[in-house]
């Protein structure tokens, strides 16, 4: 695989050495002069120094024959125009962009500039898996194919306590897919009996958080978001 | 005509004063309220007192163009400092706002010409220098 890569900082710099480990063919853009020769000593001929958002600079790194380009540069208007020129010029199958500011993430999605990753967003989702706050962890989106995947505590006072999976009449378009019980998971049967304290996982459409949510915390009610 | 300019340099605060003179509606949005002073220059009444409107914000936070007016904008000039930032805010005023007249200043010729087939009307101050340039070496070519 070729892999253009916009921007050479510790983001850029490390997934060219992933990249680059695994044998893949990269090429790094960078723009600042300084940070461009630090890195030319390790990366040699797989650094070039230019604007990754001039179009001679992706073509002189041969942005015809890449197989994916990754935008991830300090700075989300240029993230976002490498990647659309990537996209709708080049017709590049795979880019991937870094959204700086979490804020910015619905202009990268208004633009078609997908997937969008935010490293504050990536963070965020790991502290909530750690210190779940309303019970509810969201664990992947998939945006383009419109799927979530959550997880939930089970408190005592939920109405599904008790109740065994095949009962539960979980709306449409959601899946229990595995149990996590004590220190393991499970993929449940249909008499499985869901306990207080399980932590079960689904898989659902997006917008079914709160109705989901109802089966498992107290007295039915929604957890508040 | 309601128009939003985002980014009251040299450029885009003539723009403004010029547009309010001919008696359209004009909103300015820039992240320098120093900028302000550039739409007072030169004029007898204060920006505001001529009917203008200001706003400080930067340019991707859609509530700053909320405020600043861009939902019933007639028409949106992206003329900030960076040509990525001007493709990028005219292309929200086109996709999210529903604006259709888009005018991006994009220094850049060859991202001016590649948008503009993309349907966002790109003006290219660096192209027009060149072919004025050219013009003055070989008047008679021209």
């Amino acid at each position: 695989m070729y892999a253009i890569i916009a921007g050479a900082g510790k983001v850029g710099r490390n997934l060219a050495r992933e990249l680059i480990s695994k044998d893949h063919e990269v090429t790094l853009i960078e723009s600042s002069r300084d940070c461009y020769l630090a890195n030319e000593e390790e990366f040699e001929h797989a650094v070039q120094y230019g604007d990754a958002t001039e179009l001679w600079v992706l073509e002189r790194a041969g942005i015809q024959r890449a197989d994916l380009v990754i935008a991830v540069t300090g700075d989300d208007e240029d993230n976002i125009l490498v990647c659309q020129v990537a996209k709708e010029k080049y017709l590049c199958d795979r880019i991937i962009a870094r959204v700086n500011n979490p804020r910015n993430h619905d202009h990268f999605r208004l633009l078609g500039i997908q997937p969008a990753v935010s490293a504050t967003d990536l963070i965020l989702r790991l502290i909530e898996h750690e210190v779940p706050r309303y019970g509810l962890v969201h664990l992947l989106a998939l945006e383009e194919e419109r799927l979530e995947i959550i997880e939930l505590e089970v408190s005592s006072d939920a109405p599904t306590v008790g109740e065994r999976i095949s009962d539960i009449a979980l709306p449409e378009g959601s899946l229990i897919i595995s149990v996590l019980r004590g220190r393991s998971g499970f993929v449940p049967k249909p008499d499985t009996v869901i306990e207080a304290g399980d932590e079960v996982l689904l898989v659902l459409d997006p917008g079914l958080e709160e109705a989901i949510t109802a089966y498992f915390s107290p007295n039915g009610t929604p957890a508040a978001f | 005509m309601f128009v939003l300019i985002v980014g009251a340099g040299r450029v885009g605060s003539a723009v403004a004063k010029s547009a309010l003179a001919s008696g359209h509606q004009v909103s300015v949005l820039d992240e320098d309220p120093l900028s302000h002073e550039r739409l007072d220059a030169g004029q007898s009444k204060s920006w505001e007192d001529s009917g203008g409107q200001f706003t400080v914000g930067t340019a991707l936070e859609t509530d700053a163009l909320i405020q600043a007016g861009i939902e019933r904008a007639d028409a949106f000039i992206a003329s900030t400092a960076g040509d990525n930032t001007n493709l990028v805010i005219a292309q929200i005023a086109q996709k999210r706002f529903g604006v259709d007249k888009a005018i991006v200043r994009v220094m850049d010729p060859a991202r001016a010409d590649w948008y503009r087939e993309q349907g966002l009307q790109t003006i290219s101050p660096t192209k027009h220098a060149i072919d004025m340039f050219e013009q003055a070496i070989e008047p008679e070519a021209a």
